[in-house]
């Protein structure tokens, strides 16, 4: 993994100093204003205050952190020369610490030096119990960050950390001017609001003025560390609306230049691009659209002990009833009617990166409804009069959720058809998201509480690292009353070889073996088909033919190249 | 007061006050086209769905997003469901809520507002009642009632059953203070007139002073509330699918197909035509009754 | 009058207090949570830390007394400070009622959208009047005529078509269809960030207010022409029109003082109770246009379960709605004179 790291971070940086080079005669600010449109507003630019993606990206106009995922998802320095591995000594050998070297001579906006205190400022910002910091898990581990000298900073943990890359990697923890935030730590964090409009930052842009939730104007930052960039003089980015809105501005009207997260129907997206005026991309992270089981019995009648592992399900815990629910879907359907190409088919619950991505589940694309039939025939289910199968009394009438959003229910309407075919009854359920993914303990529509017989949602993980994410379906991780329904194990799996394995994962710090154990992980899941994948998602945006160099990106902030943004005559 | 075209009657004969009432209406040439269109509307939704028996919620994926065609006279949506059928189908929904539902604000309102306007005792506190309704906010009071009665009703009645109430309760108890408002205005002008008076004076009591010459004066606000309210209903109803507190996703309503279709004007222009079609028809229609009716219900101007 | 107006206010400061209260239990009740649109990979325990940094761990109670302390007592000495430069009290430290998605004051956020809104909104209410009142008026003397007839036809499809729909419709036939360089080619967002300062960025504004101007014009126009046709035919059948007439007076005389003065009673009311609606914004079409108004503001508060944020703005709607009644009550009384408030 190191070397893969070190060989992705010198290339990144070397081809960063070469473009730089090659522009350098062009002023910064020569192709005037850009216009991008979100359809969700960004409503605050401090990522610790404010997780939402919309904030994240359009922080990460202004502020940096010491290194990027690049489109491939390698590791890009951005206020360091290199990035720290075991290798270039970095990294201590027994994992417990990582050493960032800042570059020499970065500026802030303001003219000021960037020094390693402002890194230590930013994780004690971050780390203070009372700030409600909304990147915490990102400092998950970390004992101290000190300053060793004004461009270094150690950052020790309290274990071995085989994958040491969480704080300060990614825009989702950039570094904040110790200066500007002195007085906003902890409670009096939420009362900065001058500062959380609008931070300095090493980034090409500046916030000139910040509408909370409507529209944000940015200019070229002077002091930015490469000459000539950025090539726009001012950013104008307007939220609001939906994505269907967005699209039309970008691709048929060219109002704007670039719209974020165009989630449209397929057909739609293709009418609008063919008018010629702009072109969709896309980028793939590990983002799957899936189906959780509820291995546990989510019937009213038990109260309390609802959807707990007191009581397995009455029929999902065959797994013959699992395997013919996945084996009645037709994925490409599913990809062609709701993503296009958004979206790809996928039979893991893990499929990127690359190299963690199982080669032994293939097969699930071809949609099997004889063979789910014969399957469920073998296993004893007997059809009724209405069509309904049943064993012992018991009915195979599934209740199914989701939130609340067109694509989800098309997909609710086509995979209900399906399983009537091979006789199952499904009742339909949508939830509004802020309450399904919310955590209102008083709700019973949380997609944690999960009182339905299965539920469909997306999910992914931040970076390329999937080692927290795998370690979701451990016993532990099982949301109850007891834990407050904290916890990401909704399908309620539970098996000692899995624990087992993400305990083996903790203490790996080779990169093949923790493939292998990823895989071996996500096979289990598909294999007992306790999780049923359905599409592997994509970021979707538009952008006007005119404007160059937008590179999409998966694994981090979409604008997280905007410096390198220009106009074509 | 214009088509005082009703023909001079024989004063002797018997006339009963629903008779009067339907003669005028028939006069009333617009109400008398309403009221074909409504009835049309009304068969078509109730038998439609018998005679054109394709199932609205088979998705017949290999056909999707098909123009007009005999096989599909108003083409079919992105999943292949057919919208005959779909428009079909969810015009029994969307016109038993937006009936149901306005009777049970018209009900509410006129109610509050006769109460309000006429007894001085009552006025305070209805219409503070009235101020609290319209400044509580829908969208969480929605959250809050969906979350409470969801799941107690849909195991009472079944799913479909189930959200059909609560979602005409909670039409009706969002939209009768308008009507509250108005009527209690009228009345109030109403208390002040010298028929009113003259009724009071001779010992008439209150309920019938209200039944016998309130109510048949304040007829046309709420005859104008009441086709108003029809659509107000119609329409929040494909809000509240907007929102995911409507029926299930695979219950079609006028609304939502207007709204679905929304999405794809410029691709699939029959996908908004025909349910947009379908409620304006309605709305139009039941407008026209209306004021037939109110015509009709008018002392002043009937058997003039 | 003067007396039952001020009894009338008198009234308001319980029934206020009242729908405060109400308001905050509905928003504490509702199923929504403010850490419900974060992405997935924040893990529940940071959900849970952040929830409690929020003070949503404190009770219900204290967390309301909380917030009519910042509203009733901060808020007035924080807007004297910036007013007068008055300070009373802490003026630095003051605790302000605060957004929990912007961490920015509540009241600031309304005052940076209030003139979006004003200006669409306002602005579509007036010319939905403007449009209706005639509308109203014609068709209901010429009763049944072909402008009635038409009258009627557009009032209801005004008003049965969503706006959702005509809003998309517009957008589709004035800013994609319509060549960008031709004259009558129309934003289809609006750019807040605008300032008029010279004709030509007047210009620009009247342009991007078109559209949404004219999708709620035709929606409020709808309305209130039906409100109004039905109360003039309401009063020209009755007898003190007949009267008018007899003694031989003009019929313009007639119709634009007699019947209309009296017509306008109920009409006044439905006018006066939507007024509170303009700052309400208009949540769909200001979606559609990208207005950004108050009406997206709450909605997003809503959404975000932003507590603090739709708790003043609800209540400042219903101080608004309390007080245009209020309004309309008075109205009744001079447009009514055997209207007795005593």
């Amino acid at each position: 993994m190191t070397l893969k790291y070190l060989i992705a971070g010198t290339l990144g940086a070397a081809l960063l100093s070469t473009t730089a080079f090659g522009e350098s005669h062009m002023a910064q600010g020569r192709d005037g204003n850009v216009n991008i449109i979100y359809w969700q507003a960004a409503s605050i630019m401090n990522p610790y205050l404010s997780g939402g993606t919309k904030d994240i990206n359009a922080s990460s106009m202004v502020i940096e952190p010491l290194a990027h995922y690049d489109e491939n998802g390698a590791m890009v320095a951005t206020l360091v020369d290199e990035i720290p591995t075991v290798a270039n000594g970095g990294v201590s050998a027994d994992l417990t610490s990582i050493t960032w070297t800042l570059s020499e001579g970065l500026l802030w906006s303001d003219g000021s030096a960037v020094t390693s205190a402002d890194v230590v400022f930013t994780a004690n910002y971050c780390m203070d119990e009372t700030g409600g910091c909304q990147q915490l898990a990102k400092f998950g581990g970390v004992e101290s960050v000190e300053a060793i000298d004004d461009l270094t900073v150690k950052i020790t943990f309290d274990g071995p950390k085989p994958f040491p890359y969480g704080p300060f990697v990614g825009s989702t923890t950039p570094i904040l001017q110790a200066a500007q935030f002195a007085d906003c730590m902890g409670v009096a964090a939420p009362t900065c609001t001058a500062q959380n409009f609008g931070p300095i930052g090493t980034g090409p842009f500046t916030v000139t003025e910040f509408r909370a939730n409507d529209a944000i104007t940015l200019a070229a930052n002077p002091n930015y560390r490469v000459a000539g960039k950025p090539a726009f003089a001012t950013v104008n980015f307007k939220g609001g609306g939906d994505a269907a809105a967005a699209g039309r501005a970008v691709l048929e009207t060219g109002e704007f230049d670039y719209a974020w997260n165009l989630q449209l129907a397929p057909e739609i997206l293709a009418d609008m691009e063919s008018k010629g005026v702009g072109t969709v991309l896309s980028s793939f992270g590990p983002l799957v659209e899936r189906i959780m089981i509820n291995m546990t019995d989510p019937s009213a009648a038990l109260g309390d002990e609802r959807s707990t592992v007191a009581h397995p399900h009455p029929f999902m815990s065959d797994m013959a009833v699992r395997q013919a629910l996945s084996m009645a879907i037709d994925r490409p359907l599913l990809v062609e009617i709701g993503y296009g190409q958004a979206g790809k088919v996928t039979c893991n619950v893990l499929p990127a990166p690359a190299i963690y991505d199982s080669p032994n589940n293939a097969g699930c694309e071809m949609q099997d409804i004889a063979g789910a039939n014969a399957l469920l025939d073998a296993a004893g289910w007997e059809r009724g009069s209405d069509g309904v199968r049943s064993k012992d009394g018991v009915r195979l009438s599934i209740l199914y959720q989701t939130s609340t959003n067109a694509v989800r229910q098309d997909f609710q309407a086509l995979i209900k058809q399906w399983w009537a075919e091979i006789g199952i009854e499904t009742e339909l359920k949508n939830i509004s998201g802020g309450v399904f993914f919310g955590g209102d303990q008083s709700s019973p529509d949380t997609f944690q509480k999960l009182f339905a017989d299965l539920e469909m949602y997306a999910n992914n993980f931040d970076g390329t690292d999937p080692e927290a994410y795998m370690a979701r379906w451990a016993c532990g991780e099982i949301p109850s009353p007891e834990n407050a329904w904290l916890g990401g194990n909704m399908p309620r799996h539970c098996n000692a070889d899995y624990d087992a394995m993400v305990a083996e994962m903790g203490g790996t710090a080779d990169l093949a073996e923790r493939a292998r154990l990823a895989i071996a992980m996500n096979d289990m899941l598909m294999q007992s088909y306790t999780i049923i994948p359905l599409v592997h998602r994509g970021n979707v945006s538009g952008v006007v033919n005119t404007l160059e160099g937008v590179k999409l990106n998966a694994w981090d902030s979409e604008l997280w190249n905007i410096a390198d943004w220009s106009r074509s005559e | 007061m214009t088509n005082a075209t009703a023909e001079i009657k024989d004063d002797r004969k018997y006339r009963s006050l629903w008779g009067d009432v339907w003669s005028q209406f028939r006069t009333h040439r617009g109400a008398m086209i309403g009221s074909f269109v409504f009835i049309g509307i009304l068969l078509a939704v109730s038998i439609g769905p018998y005679l054109w028996t394709l199932d609205p919620n088979y998705a017949d994926v290999r056909n999707r997003n098909q123009g007009m065609s005999w096989g599909h006279p108003f083409g079919t949506d992105q999943l292949g469901h057919d919208m005959l059928a779909q428009v079909l189908q969810g015009g029994r929904i969307s016109i038993a809520v937006g009936l149901t539902a306005m009777m049970l604000s018209l009900v509410l309102g006129t109610f509050v507002g006769v109460l309000a306007g006429y007894f001085k005792r009552l006025d305070g506190i209805l219409m503070r009642g009235t101020d609290l309704f319209l400044a509580l906010p829908i969208l969480p009071l929605l959250l809050v009632i969906i979350m409470l009665f969801r799941d107690t009703l849909r195991g009472m009645f079944g799913p479909e059953t189930g959200i059909f109430i609560l979602i005409v309760f909670i039409i009706g108890i969002t939209s009768w203070m308008q009507t509250a408002r108005i009527v209690r205005g009228d009345v109030l002008a109403l208390k002040e007139r010298e028929f009113i008076l003259a009724a009071n004076s001779i010992g008439t009591p209150a309920r019938r002073v209200i039944s016998r010459h309130i109510m048949p004066n304040i007829l046309s606000p709420i005859m104008v509330s009441a086709t108003l309210g029809i659509a107000t209903a119609i329409i929040t109803e494909s809000s509240l699918s907007f929102l995911g507190l409507g029926f299930p996703s695979d219950f079609p309503t006028w609304g939502r197909l207007l709204f679905d279709g929304t999405q794809r004007i410029a691709q699939a222009p029959s996908r908004v035509i025909f349910p947009g079609l379908a409620i304006s028809l309605t709305v139009l229609s039941v407008n026209f009754i209306g004021d037939g009716l109110r015509d009709a219900l008018d002392p002043r101007i009937r058997g003039r | 009058m003067l007396n039952f107006t001020l009894r009338r206010l008198m009234y308001t400061i319980p029934t206020l207090l009242l729908i405060s209260f109400i308001i905050f239990i509905v928003l504490d009740l509702a199923p929504n949570d403010p850490t419900g649109n974060l992405p997935l990979t924040i893990p529940p325990e940071v959900r849970a830390k952040i929830r409690a940094s929020l003070g949503l761990d404190a009770p219900m109670y204290i967390r309301y007394l909380l917030w009519c302390q910042q509203f009733f007592i901060n808020e007035p000495l924080n807007l004297f400070n910036e007013w007068f430069g008055w300070c009373i009290g802490d003026c630095e430290g003051r605790l302000r009622v605060t957004s929990w998605a912007t961490r920015s004051p509540v009241v600031d956020l309304i005052a940076e959208r209030m003139p979006q809104t004003l200006w669409v909104v306002g602005m579509s209410y007036v010319v939905g009047i403007m449009i209706a009142l005639p509308i109203g008026v014609i068709s209901a003397y010429k009763q049944y005529s072909w402008f009635d007839q038409f009258g009627t036809l557009i009032a209801m499809i005004g008003f049965s078509v969503p706006t959702f729909f005509t809003g998309v419709l517009l957008i589709v036939i004035f800013s994609v269809w319509m060549p960008n360089d031709s004259f009558f080619w129309l934003p289809s967002i609006y750019d807040t960030t605008l300032d008029v300062v010279d004709w030509d960025s007047f210009v620009k504004q009247m342009r991007q207010m078109i559209m949404p101007v004219m999708v709620l014009a035709l929606y409020n126009a709808a309305q209130i022409s039906r409100f109004m046709r039905a109360s003039m035919l309401d009063n020209l059948s009755q007898d003190y029109v007949r009267t008018a007439r007899a003694k031989g007076l003009k019929e313009k005389t007639v119709l634009l003082v007699h019947v209309l003065r009296n017509s306008m009673i109920p009409v006044v009311t439905v006018i006066a109770l939507g007024i509170p609606q303009v700052f309400g914004g208009a949540i769909i079409t200001e979606q559609i246009f990208k207005v950004n108004g108050l009406g997206q503001l709450l909605i997003i508060g809503i959404q975000g379960a932003d507590i603090p944020l739709v708790q003043t703005l609800t209540f400042l709607f219903a101080v608004l709605i309390v007080l245009f009644n209020l309004v309309a009550d008075v109205l009744y009384g001079l447009l009514d004179p055997r209207i007795r408030y005593d």
